[in-house]
């Protein structure tokens, strides 16, 4: 093969800058949208385990509905398809008033899909714990609310630690189709420098190893945040 | 203080309590006894409203339990519970399990919440465990515990959900001291058990259930020296001989 490795295009500007930017629009792509995932999953999570029909119908319709359609179509629907569906006035404001729009509207697709993980495993978390608990909270004289509170969302977040883990690294991954609608994230900065330098394989290695960089980082921390919720006595729970 | 009249429950088709009659004064200690199968876990369970019922009535203290609502969550409040299976809330110290209810339902502050903790843990031996999880303890040492949180809401009466059943021999006296010592403080008890010695003890009245009937319902006296039924006779003779 005759190619010209040329390692230092990663360390010269504008390229550097290039690759320093994509990261930390990644990183703020994915942490803003799994804000939204993590609270909206959470409470469809919950939804679907009240006793309510119509608020457990609701949260199934949405999780059908959300991972039943690819996520690079969620995408272009909601940057293409969504403003043209609403008010005019609201439809201009996105497409023109939003400042970054493409930015705003990754971190709603991202969110909105990565809800629906989030939420079956929340629903998956609760629906695990022994029916003796909530009977305790409601002989306590407990609320419904409070036993959620107290007793159901704090044993059910503790067991999904290892799952919510992959979600949350998955988020960084997705957060890449994002180019598709023309985030500068990343991956779009490594296409970038590629097709400014022709130099596509130090890009592309460079993009991969901060993606690995990333979702290592992730794994450790969410290992610590397993250490610190993990309850004394039950070390060998469930499957552990 | 517990009223219950002509209490049925169904399950689908399957009738589980039938026409269940009976009551506990203030002050009185009722043992329910029974074969497995026979409802009366269901029964207690009834009191607080944990388990649904059908047809008839129950009031505790004079209040309707109804089937949802504020008012049985409030009545609840008011009834200790102890389960089989201790139901301690694993992600908490034992100081949190009995503070829990006592600061988020009846609002006591939290200092006087810990108060009211020590002051019960040291009751049921278990104060030099106050720091601890659930899942270091003993299953003796977490009923225990059980019994201290339902203890701490100021209870108007306790229900006992065969709370020896999943111990260990050697701890089931070590539980059933901390409740003889409440049945002789005068706390109105409901107690599911199989346990004729701490119903020959402390009992007022025994309940025999058998295919969801209350089958008898007499003084202790009465029920250990003469059973009337045959099936009483013959759950008697089982349990005690051997």
């Amino acid at each position: 093969m005759n190619y010209n490795w040329n390692w230092g295009i990663l360390f010269r500007e504008p390229y550097l800058g290039f690759l320093i930017t994509g990261v930390i629009t990644t990183i703020q792509l994915a942490l803003i949208a799994w804000v939204v995932a993590f609270v909206l999953g959470s409470v469809l999570g919950v939804m679907r385990t009240l006793p309510s029909r119509i608020a457990s119908s609701i949260a199934a319709v949405y999780v059908e509905v959300f991972r039943g359609i690819p996520l690079l179509v969620w995408f272009f629907l909601w940057f293409f398809v969504v403003p043209e569906l609403l008010p005019r006035e609201w439809g201009r404001w996105l497409k023109r008033d939003l400042p970054d729009p493409e930015f705003w509207t990754a971190v709603v697709a991202l969110g909105l899909y990565t809800a629906c993980r989030v939420a079956e495993q929340v629903r998956a978390g609760i629906q695990a714990i022994p029916r003796g608990q909530t009977m305790a909270g409601q002989a306590g004289g407990l609320s419904q609310a409070q036993i959620y509170r107290y007793i159901l969302l704090p044993l059910a977040y503790r067991r999904i630690v290892p799952v919510l883990t992959s979600e949350f690294m998955t988020i960084f991954k997705n957060s890449s189709l994002a180019l598709t609608i023309g985030v500068l994230e990343l991956t779009a900065q490594a296409r970038q420098i590629e097709s400014f330098t022709f130099q596509g394989f130090e890009a592309f290695t460079a993009a991969t190893v901060l993606y690995l960089v990333i979702t290592l980082t992730v794994t450790v921390i969410m290992r610590q945040v397993e250490a610190r919720t993990r309850i004394p006595g039950l070390l060998g729970q469930k499957g552990g | 203080m517990i009223e219950m009249h002509e209490v049925d429950k169904w399950y689908g088709t399957h009738n589980v309590l039938k026409r269940c009659t009976t009551h506990v004064a203030k002050g009185e200690v009722v043992v329910v006894c029974g074969p497995s199968g026979s409802g009366k876990s269901t029964l207690i369970k009834t009191v607080n409203g944990l388990e649904p019922f059908q047809g008839g009535r129950i009031t505790v203290d004079g209040q309707a339990v109804t089937t949802s609502g504020r008012d049985l969550t409030r009545l609840r409040a008011r009834i200790g519970m102890v389960f089989q299976s201790f139901e301690l809330y694993p992600h908490m110290t034992v100081l949190d399990n009995v503070c829990l209810a006592q600061t988020v339902v009846l609002k006591r502050p939290r200092s006087e919440a810990e108060a009211k903790t020590e002051a019960l843990l040291r009751r049921v031996g278990m104060i030099d465990h106050a720091r601890k999880h659930p899942g270091q303890l003993s299953g003796g040492q977490q009923q225990r515990v059980a019994i201290a949180r339902a203890l701490a809401m100021d209870p108007i009466a306790m229900l006992f959900d065969e709370p020896t059943s999943a111990l260990d021999p050697e701890m089931i006296n070590e539980v059933l001291d901390v409740m003889t010592e409440l049945a002789l403080e005068g706390m109105t008890m409901m107690v599911v058990t199989h346990e004729m010695g701490f119903a020959r003890r402390v009992a007022h009245r025994v309940v025999f259930m058998d295919d969801g009937q209350i089958v008898e319902d007499r003084s202790k006296d009465a029920f250990f020296d003469h059973p009337e039924t045959d099936r009483a006779q013959l759950f008697l003779s089982k349990i005690l001989h051997h």
